[in-house]
């Protein structure tokens, strides 16, 4: 059975069709790209799946659970964790606060013994900090962790990203855009996170992204979209060499 | 358990007994002027007000201004307990605290969907719906007001301010609170994180609700009547001035703008056009000048007491 | 015609005359959102200046309605001008909230500035008017109520004209619209937004001089209530839309007058805010507006 199955997903702003008759699957640990034109409704997939937009027609099976009418917050509880294609940390906030910020649905504490500062607060935030530092330090980050995350530097802020919501302990680690701005040094550099993040959590990648070289990299599948329709799947080689892709992809070069 | 007992906490708690005691003493040998006393009470009032309305405004980001609504309710509802059923004064605010808060738990319900200048705007309305509604109930005297015994003191006043800050820096410093500050932070990417952002908003509104209603249970068992008008935009207002003064987001702060903007009115209480004229400039130049308050998001705080190696301390490098 | 019908026909061209007030301020309310955002909570006492520079002309300089009025609306779109400059344009890039706080402390200054200087006394407008009143058919319609809605369609249609047909109309739509293509596109976003804020007063200060004329009295915090009943018109037809904010405050009088009608006077300012809320809740972009989500 797969991780996640999207069948005939579509949605419509107004007159236009933003996604039309999408057809995804994705298994366990399975690294999945996303790839297409500017415009291509790849993000609008995302906001679909992670239930920031209702959709409009259509199903998303994950897990064995069905994900309709479900708030962003809980789907980010059944296990789909998301980074944002414009970085969207807590950005006045500590390092460190950004990720126990993402323990938080796994926080074993409540509310009466914060207040009344029972020992399950003690032995909660202990155990919070302990993983979050543990977190930090898989990302290097954990000497910057008392560090405002605004003033990182981008490249640590896409990682902190990542990190944070890896925290929410997720399935299936959605990434858009996760190389936008970057070299290609760093790049080449989040290819390897990417894979190694893989390995280490034993979850599944979907990764929305605009550089070929990333994705056909690291992927194992692809996924091509145009005009919000699927107009290619397969391997990296096989996406490198179909004509419809070349020519949605007109003028760039596929490498 | 040993947190409670580091030096840091030790001198706040003997900060906080002397400060007591001393006012204590001063009441007790009769070396208190009324006045004095009477601030002392208001000072204690406006810090659990602009405390908890900063627990909405400051901590999660939503812009109520409403807040003297909260505070009605409590106060005649802890005045009712008192003078209708002649219940204890505990109960009384008590009474007065959990009615505003299912008040708010009830209005936040619809309104916190609303973001921004449109929150504003509907708790502000709201607040003048609750003081009109009690203008127009002849149960709790109307208009002309409703009259109270004087059963609190200062020893009930402190205290109950204490223990109220001490809760709410509890909330604020723990995994809850922290998920009210990320949807003050970013409401999208605490949406994509796992939290409920609609519930932590109501917690907070409802708990700032609890608050402001002790706070108005305290204000009606203080000053022997109180009235409608008492608790118009205006005083929410005064109460928003207060957490701006001390810096959105800063407990801390809170207790200072409260403290630096009941002395003022005091000191001004001859002048109360010119009261209000200085709070105006005073609170533009402040958004101009230094938008963050006195103390921005941080708190104050006594870490250099702490032992070296200080997590503060190391976060400085 | 049967004296329930009378009463409810008299109701109606009451609330007519306040809703044509409620529509004048409610227009600069909406147009001050529209280009900056900005709920100008001060925009009510602009309207009270108003009152008290037409209290002015009319006592101290013994002029007529007409040249007090366009004085009234000078002085306070000058005002506006001003406020907008010192306080607010320091602030249009700071959050949000800075400057709500910001337009809550010029009200604050109005208020009480304004107590400083002219005393809380309340004042008693001269009869500028005739004392003429209309019985058409049972329905008493005063003289007062005749100049007070024709001087606010007036003023509308003009306003429209301005914001239609001219120059500086289009550069306010264009601003309103998208302010940084505005300002790429050579507009001078400054003085467009100062435009704003002028012809905002100055309709705000022409509804405190109405307000003077309709009601005889003014004093120095007669602009809160009726402000917040303005901007609670705004928002309900839709803030930033002008048309919107003409409809909300003729239905905003029409309800008031009725509650007022049915005898439950004290209750009226309560209906405001709940219909507020109501509309609110249910859509918050108000009767004309659409709505609009961040983009994620």
């Amino acid at each position: 059975m797969p991780l996640l199955k999207i069948e005939n997903l579509s949605k419509s702003f107004g007159g236009l069709k933003a996604v039309s008759n999408l057809n995804i699957e994705i298994n366990d640990k399975e690294l999945i790209g996303l790839i297409g034109p500017n415009g291509a409704g790849k993000t609008t997939v995302f906001n679909l799946l992670t239930g920031v937009y209702d959709k409009s027609e259509g199903n998303i099976t994950f897990g064995d659970k069905n994900l309709s009418g479900l708030k962003p917050y809980q789907v980010t509880h059944r296990g789909m964790a998301r980074t944002f294609q414009n970085i969207r940390l807590f950005s006045d906030l500590s390092v460190i606060d950004n990720v126990k910020i993402a323990y938080h649905q796994r926080t074993s504490y409540s509310m009466a013994s914060a207040i009344f500062r029972l020992p399950g607060y003690y032995s909660g935030e202990a155990e919070m900090e302990r993983k979050a530092l543990e977190l930090l330090k898989i990302f290097h980050l954990e000497d910057k962790a008392q560090e405002t995350a605004k003033n990182l530097p981008y490249g640590e802020q896409r990682r902190l990203e990542i990190a944070r919501a890896l925290a929410t302990e997720p399935k299936l680690l959605l990434l858009d855009e996760p190389a936008a701005g970057m070299n290609p040094q760093e790049t080449q550099d989040l290819m390897n996170l990417i894979r190694w993040i893989r390995e280490q959590f034993k979850l599944a990648i979907l990764l929305i992204e605009h550089d070929m070289s990333l994705v056909m990299g690291v992927c194992e599948r692809i996924y091509v979209l145009d005009y919000g329709m699927i107009i290619a799947q397969g391997a990296p080689d096989e996406i490198k060499s179909n004509p419809k892709v070349i020519e949605a992809y007109l003028g760039e070069e596929v490498v | 358990m040993g947190k409670w007992m580091n030096r840091q906490s030790l001198v706040t708690i003997l900060g906080v007994l002397l400060i007591y005691g001393i006012v204590q003493g001063s009441i007790f040998m009769d070396v208190m002027p009324p006045f004095v006393a009477l601030t002392l009470i208001q000072i204690c009032i406006y810090v659990i007000l602009s405390s908890s309305l900063n627990l909405i405004n400051g901590i999660t980001g939503q812009f109520s201004i409403g807040h003297a609504g909260f505070m009605a309710i409590g106060g005649y509802f802890a005045a009712i307990v008192i003078v209708k059923f002649h219940g204890p004064l505990v109960l009384a605010l008590l009474v007065g605290a959990i009615v505003s808060a299912v008040a708010g738990f009830l209005i936040g319900l619809p309104t916190l969907r609303l973001n921004g200048d449109y929150l504003a705007i509907a708790t502000l309305g709201l607040g003048e719906i609750v003081r009109i509604i009690f203008l127009n109930t002849e149960y709790v005297g109307g208009a002309s007001g409703f009259s109270v015994p004087k059963t609190i003191n200062w020893t009930w006043a402190f205290g109950l301010t204490v223990l109220s800050i001490l809760v709410m820096r509890n909330f604020i410093n723990s995994t809850h609170g922290r998920a009210c500050i990320s949807v003050r932070e970013n409401e999208i990417a605490a949406d994509a994180m796992g939290i409920n952002t609609t519930k932590y908003k109501i917690i907070a509104f409802t708990l700032g609700a609890f608050f402001a209603g002790l706070a108005g249970g305290i204000y009606a068992n203080y000053m022997y009547i109180i009235q409608p008008m008492t608790f118009s935009f205006l005083k929410s207002f005064d109460i928003l001035v207060m957490v701006v003064l001390g810096g959105l987001g800063s407990l801390t702060g809170s207790i200072v703008g409260a403290i630096v903007m009941t002395v003022a009115s005091a000191a001004l209480a001859g002048l109360p056009e010119w009261r209000l004229v200085i709070t105006a400039v005073l609170l533009v130049a402040m958004m101009i000048f230094r938008p963050t308050g006195l103390l921005g998001t941080k708190e104050f705080s006594l870490s250099f007491l702490g032992k070296k190696g200080d997590k503060n301390a190391a976060s400085k490098n | 015609m049967g004296s329930v019908t009378l009463q409810f026909l008299q109701q109606i061209v009451n609330g007519l005359s306040l809703g044509s007030i409620y529509a004048l301020i409610a227009l600069g309310y909406t147009m001050v959102y529209g280009i900056i955002k900005l709920i100008n909570f001060a925009h009510g006492d602009i309207m009270m200046v108003g009152a008290y520079v037409g209290w002015f002309a009319t006592t101290t300089l013994h002029l007529s309605f007409l040249p007090a009025l366009v004085l009234a609306m000078m002085a306070s779109a000058i005002l506006g001008v001003l406020i907008e400059r010192i306080a607010y344009k320091p602030l249009r890039n700071v959050i949000r909230i800075a400057s709500l706080i910001t337009a809550i402390g010029v009200s604050l200054f109005l208020e009480y500035g304004g107590m400083l200087l002219v005393t809380p006394q309340v004042r008693t407008y001269p009869p500028v008017f005739p004392d003429t009143i209309y019985n058409i058919g049972g329905i008493i319609v005063k003289y007062g109520d005749i100049v007070m809605i024709v001087t606010s369609i007036i003023l509308m249609v003009l306003l429209h004209v301005i914001v239609q047909y001219t120059k500086i109309g289009k550069a306010m739509r264009a601003v309103s619209f998208d302010t940084e293509a505005a300002l790429l596109m050579g507009i001078n976003v400054n003085n467009t937004i100062s435009a704003t804020f002028a012809i905002g007063s100055g309709l705000a200060a022409a509804a405190g001089v109405l307000m003077g004329v309709y009601f005889n009295t003014i004093d120095p915090l007669m602009g809160i209530i009726p402000g917040l009943k303005a901007f609670v018109a705004a928002v309900l037809g839709g803030i930033g839309i002008i048309p919107g904010a003409m409809v909300g405050g003729v239905f905003l009088g029409l309800t008031e007058s009725l509650v007022s009608g049915l005898g439950w006077s004290t209750w009226r300012d309560a209906v405001a805010f709940l219909i507020l809320i109501l509309v609110l809740i249910v859509k918050p972009s108000g009767l004309f507006g659409k709505n609009i989500r961040e983009k994620v």
